[in-house]
């Protein structure tokens, strides 16, 4: 075989940098299973993250008057975040969902830039985006259900009753679109930083490649968390109604 | 040169690949106007630079998920091959 077909047969495996590769496989009920980057990586960032709330609370135990570095840091992004919530959301229905998109939005960035602590960012696994975007489903219809009760089945029917699939298949969609979104996004940075550390020659491997993390990793990244986390928003706001 | 059936399939599970990747012209042709649109709002209205500058980049990264669709069959064409299954 010629060495194109071979990078096209082994890719799938151990060939490329930038796939999920199998760890450690085990069998479980009968179904093969492994332990993939995917799971260190998310351990990883789970450590990260509640090791920074442990920080966030010996500190917040006895906040300083005049707030230092870290404070002002953890101040910032809080007021961010919640700015952010409630102008989606109204005063009201914000301070409801603070909680979750705060921390979907916190996994999401850390996930999205751990490409540069050298992992393969877990939410460059469609098994992982998914369940972000099947979560938010579920919050959608659950408020849209618990707060317009009748409403909620009457929407499926307008303008006109014959609008049903079509509401059907836009409500379907938007999980699916969410989570590829994510994917997406994070995947082709992934690909193209695989590409180019197994492609070039060694020289063009050092330095250049941190322009390339900068805007791949961490703006695209950031870009991607924020539309996440408003699109969420604005989707749980438009089917629980008008904000007060 | 013999060629099997499967490496049949996995050259043209790459030209499909490739073919698939053509979705990225819409998204383009949409990031180049919402762009364009946005430097004649900061031309007429400087001051508004920051909140034009958000919407721009929050609207581009809303048009470019039909680009990742594409994007997204095209790997799983390359390296998930389902058509060798």
């Amino acid at each position: 075989m010629n060495p194109a077909a071979v990078i096209l047969a082994e890719s799938g495996g151990s060939g490329m940098s930038f796939m999920i590769r199998h760890l450690v496989d085990f069998e479980l009920f009968g179904q093969k299973l492994s332990i993939t980057t995917t799971h260190i990586a998310i351990v990883i960032v789970d450590l990260i993250l509640i090791l920074f709330a442990i920080a966030v609370k010996v500190k917040f135990s006895h906040p300083d008057n005049v707030p230092g570095t870290f404070q002002s840091a953890v101040e910032f992004l809080v007021e961010f975040v919640g700015n952010f919530v409630s102008d989606n959301m109204g005063p009201k229905n914000g301070k409801r969902f603070l909680n979750y998109t705060g921390s979907i939005f916190l996994f999401i960035l850390l996930s999205n830039i751990s490409g540069l602590l050298g992992l393969r960012p877990p939410t460059a696994d469609y098994g992982v985006t998914l369940p972000l975007g099947l979560l938010t489903c579920f919050l959608i219809h659950f408020n849209g259900m618990r707060s317009k009760k009748f409403g909620y089945v009457k929407a499926y029917f307008e303008p006109i009753p014959l609008f049903l699939p079509m509401n059907l298949i836009s409500e379907i969609s938007t999980p699916i679109s969410l989570s590829l979104r994510l994917f997406g996004n994070v995947m082709s940075g992934t690909v193209m930083m695989g590409l180019w550390y197994s492609l070039m020659p060694v020289f063009a491997r050092l330095g250049v490649p941190s322009f390339l993390h900068i805007y791949f990793d961490l703006f695209s990244g950031a870009i991607q968390t924020y539309v996440f986390c408003m699109l969420t928003t604005i989707f749980i706001q438009d089917k629980m109604g008008d904000p007060e | 040169m013999n060629i099997t059936g499967e490496d049949l399939i996995l050259a043209c599970s790459a030209i499909g690949a490739g073919i698939a990747l053509i979705a990225g012209v819409g998204p383009g042709i949409g990031q180049g106007y919402a762009a364009g649109q946005a430097a004649a709002a900061v031309g007429r209205n400087p001051g508004a630079r920051g909140s034009v500058t958000t919407t721009m980049l929050l609207g581009q990264a809303v048009a470019e998920t039909t680009g990742l669709y594409g994007f997204a069959i095209a790997i799983v064409l390359v390296f998930v091959k389902p058509l060798l299954w």
